[in-house]
């Protein structure tokens, strides 16, 4: 099947004082219909970015610097302003991160999901957002409807952010760090749910996270970001089991679910995050590489590899560790 | 917020620069320029005696002798208008200037000084800027009855809360400040933080409020002149004229329509001049004082 | 809640005390008598006597003071020095109109400012936004009493459209209400161009909002997040500023209703002060200062319940 989203070359750069940051560099993923794409990083690497360039509502300042953000093939950032309003919400609908400031406070949750369901048409009667209420798990969902969302915990108010994007019956629907803010037991409730709603939603998933929990239960596909770039894209079986970036594999040992036997200790990766105004000369991870040669530090390395793309000069070289 | 930097002489020329690309700020610029000079070289400018009687020529329409016309008494309009921006920029720079003094001192003394000091002067304060603004000036010039120093005096005294207030508020900022702490351990004396070290830095932020409450100022001189509650005639106030004028409306409307001219032009250059002041010394921009 | 507006109360009654001591006081340290003042220099040692013990000068001032705040609790704000009439009874007889005039001023400029506001936040950074800027400043900036001269000039004088002067006839509302449109118009036409700026200064703040973001994820038109989302946040801030520069309205209503000869609280307390008359000045200044103290208390109190966030907070 084609890909229903798809981004192909796409660089982004925000204006600094003094200069650009590079926050996204020549990205290319695709999504199709069914499928769950997870996409996973460190903060500041770009995913973020990435997902607002997805829905288009960069944030000011930023720019476009080349490539193309494809719905069903058309390319959306040559369309008419108005025409891009229109696939907003309706085609490719988005769950923000903070449900703490997601909503305005002085209308009460009733009356916003109802103007969002508006904003393409008919706006929807209070019954049948109850109902998808009720579907994502909110118990009295007709008295939901008449809180402000101060009123709401912050794990119910991400699920009526989840029931507002579904109820605009979206094709590709976008989870920014769609559990970041919450806790524990709040996290692994909206997993649930998000696992249960992707059987019956038919269109694409993508979800943004620095947490790879979140990836293994929801995902099928994973893109990991390192420093603007994608630097490994695989099907997530494939990838907890045979991670073949070094960067990918310090992230999976950097999981708080693998402890290092016999010490206890968590592993760490070692250095720091390039400064994104200042690119080194070859490859971005380089200086963090326990890998990393020569020809890693003076020249940027190529996608390579058949089925998973892995963009690193050693990964078909590479012994495992 | 450092004051140094601001007052600098190469800040100075980029203020200058911003100034000038600005077409609002510019414009104020020349206007208050054209009024200051009116008021400095008034007695070489004007072309008669603002208050010498003609009543041969009174109600006079503009002509080549007369540029504005006559009032009821034959008095050149043009020259009491000169004359005039002397009286009005006059009164306004001399009460701003005491008010913003006062409010200095007040703002300094309960801002560095004992807490019970502080809780009585913002009591103060806020009683003070809690009154409607016209009807304390009124009970005051009921009391002094009118005149120009009773203008003066009811200038400064709704003005200089808010001065107060502003400086109050920086001063506590600063008082914790590091620099005024180490000035402390190392022994300085109260006179010495205050004059050295907070005068310096909250000045920036009360000259912008000054320089953007002229107007405000201008308008209630020639409004309570226009009452008859301010300067008294035959002084020629820019609302001496206007209520000159507005008597005369059906005889010679011309004279009122003259009158209101230059209070509308100063007040509108001085508020644009004001405004892009702001804009390009305080981006965050001053507290504006209303009522 | 209620425990919020007790202490709010308090504190405009605190305020109310402090200025009116301070008002009263102020007549004792000036130099001179207010009744030789208000009698001027020819008057006789005996009428100055009748006239200081009619207003209660001859008694200490802590009694004075004292006597005042009895009188004002019970109503009693004193006698007119000439007329005899009670002062309270001369501006309860004045107050509607000017109130009208006020409330009519506000309304007006709350409505287009509002508007304008708005409309430079949808078209921000165009030729709309920079003309309503420029506009705003300029009609900030001239004084109302001009713009009340210059509009009777034009539409009471030149083309007769409106009456010059008075408040209309009694018992005619249409008549009335011809009367108050060259006064509403002066007074509020400040305030259009204040509240323009000050909505869109609160608007685009709100407007970075991340709940204006997520309004935008859902494909809202610009128009409809102004006006159905971003409008009702910011609106808060506006009120407050609103009830303070109700003050602000009733100083250019004292000017206004001079230029119209409109009879209200700004022609009564003008005429008084010009013959002195300290009983009246007094009653209207401390009438005002109560009636502003408590609409800014009110705006304060309808801040609280407007926004649910500080209600809750107040709330416990």
């Amino acid at each position: 099947m084609s890909a229903l989203l798809s981004v192909e070359n796409l660089s982004v750069s925000y204006r600094i004082p003094g200069g650009r940051l590079r926050a996204l560099r020549d990205v290319t993923l695709s999504v199709r219909r069914g499928e769950v794409l997870g996409i996973v990083g460190e903060s500041g690497c770009g995913k973020s970015t990435l997902a607002a360039a997805m829905i288009g509502l960069l944030p000011q300042g930023a720019t476009v610097e080349g490539g193309a953000i494809r719905l069903e093939g058309e390319d959306m950032r040559h369309l008419s302003p108005d025409r891009q309003r229109g696939i907003r919400g309706r085609s490719v609908a988005m769950v923000f991160q903070d449900p703490m400031t997601a909503f305005n406070p002085v209308l009460t949750i009733g009356r916003q999901v109802a103007d969002f369901t508006g904003a393409h048409g008919q706006r929807l009667p209070q019954a049948e957002i109850a109902a998808m209420l009720e579907r994502v798990g909110i118990p009295d969902p007709a008295r939901c409807l008449g809180r402000y969302p101060h009123e709401l915990s912050g794990g119910m108010r991400q699920r009526v952010a989840i029931a507002a994007a579904l109820l605009m019956r979206p094709d590709v629907l976008i989870a920014d760090e769609p559990t970041t803010a919450l806790d524990v037991t709040m996290e692994a409730q909206i997993i649930h749910l998000l696992r249960a709603l992707r059987a019956d939603f038919d269109g694409a998933i993508v979800i943004v996270t620095h947490h790879l929990g979140v990836i293994a239960e929801l995902c099928d596909r994973v893109a990991v970001m390192y420093a603007g770039e994608v630097v490994e894209e695989a099907a997530v079986d494939d990838l907890f089991h045979d991670p073949r970036h070094p960067y990918s594999r310090a992230l999976l040992a950097c999981d708080p679910a693998v402890v290092i036997p016999g010490t206890g200790h968590l592993p760490t990766i070692g250095g720091r995050v390039p400064d994104l105004s200042v690119l080194p000369a070859g490859c971005a991870f380089a200086a963090r590489c326990p890998l990393a040669d020569a020809l890693c530090r003076t020249s940027p390395p190529r996608v390579a590899g058949q089925g998973r793309s892995v963009l690193c000069h050693r990964a078909a070289t590479q012994v495992a560790p | 917020m450092s004051c140094a930097d601001e007052t600098s002489l190469g800040a100075r020329r980029g203020i200058g620069r911003a100034l000038l690309a600005d077409p609002m700020g510019l414009a104020g610029l020349v206007i208050v320029v054209l009024f200051l000079s009116m008021a400095v070289f008034a007695p070489w400018i004007a072309p008669y005696d603002p208050i010498a009687l003609d009543v041969k020529a009174k109600f006079q329409t503009p002509s080549a002798a007369h540029w504005a016309g006559t009032d009821h008494l034959g008095r050149d309009l043009l020259s009491r208008i000169i004359w005039g921006a002397r009286l009005a920029l006059g009164i306004a720079i001399t009460s701003v200037g005491i008010a913003g003094g006062l409010g200095l001192i007040l703002g300094l003394v309960a801002g560095y000084g004992p807490r019970w000091l502080d809780g009585l002067l913002v009591l103060v304060f806020d009683s003070m800027s809690s009154l409607p603004m016209i009807f304390f000036a009124l009970a005051v010039i009921t009391v002094l009855g009118p005149g120009t120093a009773t203008l003066i005096l009811v200038i400064v005294l709704v003005s200089f809360p808010a001065y107060a207030r502003l400086i109050r508020t920086q001063t506590l900022a600063l008082a914790g400040a590091d620099f005024i702490l180490a000035e402390r351990v190392m022994g300085a004396g109260t006179a010495r933080i205050l004059l050295r070290h907070l005068l310096p830095n909250v000045t920036g932020p009360l000259v912008i409020l000054l320089c953007m409450d002229i107007p405000v100022v201008i308008m209630l001189e020639a409004g309570l002149s226009y009452l008859n509650l301010g300067v008294k005639p035959p002084a020629p106030s820019w609302g001496n004229m206007l209520s000159e004028g507005y008597n005369a409306l059906r005889q010679a409307p011309h004279v009122v329509v003259v009158a209101g001219i230059p209070l509308v032009l100063a007040t509108l250059g001085f508020t644009f001049l004001g405004e892009g002041l702001r804009d390009v010394l305080d981006p965050r921009g001053a507290g504006r004082r209303w009522g | 809640m209620l425990d919020y507006a007790i202490r709010r109360v308090g504190l405009s009654l605190l305020i109310l005390i402090v200025v009116m001591t301070a008002m009263y006081g102020m007549v004792f340290l000036v130099p001179g008598d207010p009744a030789s003042l208000a009698l001027g220099p020819r008057a006789t040692p005996e009428l100055k006597e009748a006239l200081r013990e009619r207003m209660g000068l001859d008694q200490p001032i802590l009694t004075q003071i004292a006597y005042f705040f009895a009188n004002v609790l019970q109503g009693d704000l004193g006698v007119d020095v000439w007329s005899k009439r009670p002062v309270l009874e001369q501006i309860l007889e004045v107050f509607p109109n000017t109130l009208l005039l006020g409330v009519v001023a506000l309304g007006w400029a709350l409505v287009t400012g509002i508007l304008l506001g708005c409309a430079a936040v949808v078209w921000r950074d165009t030729w709309v936004d920079r003309l309503l800027g420029v506009l705003s400043v300029s009609v900030i900036s001239v004084p109302s009493f001009v713009v009340a001269i210059y509009g009777l000039i034009v539409f009471a004088v030149w083309l007769n459209w409106l009456p010059a002067i008075g408040a209309g006839e009694t018992g005619d509302p249409a008549s009335q209400l011809r009367a108050l449109i060259l006064p509403a118009f002066a007074v509020g036409i400040g305030w259009v161009g204040y509240l323009a700026r000050l909505v869109r200064a609160s608007m685009l703040e709100v407007m970075e909002a991340p709940h204006i973001r997520t309004a935008r994820a859902f494909g809202m038109r610009e128009r409809d997040i102004v006006l159905r989302h971003a409008l009702r946040v910011a609106i808060v801030p506006t009120i407050s500023i609103l009830a303070v520069g109700f003050g602000s309205i009733l100083s250019s209503a004292v000017f206004v209703e001079s230029v119209f000869s409109r009879p209200g609280i700004g022609t009564l307390i003008t005429g008084a002060v010009e013959k002195r008359n300290y009983p009246v000045v007094m009653g209207t200044v401390l009438f005002m200062t109560a009636f502003y103290l408590a609409v800014v208390t009110a705006a304060d109190l309808l801040i609280a319940r407007l926004d649910p966030r500080v209600r809750d907070v107040l709330r416990g």
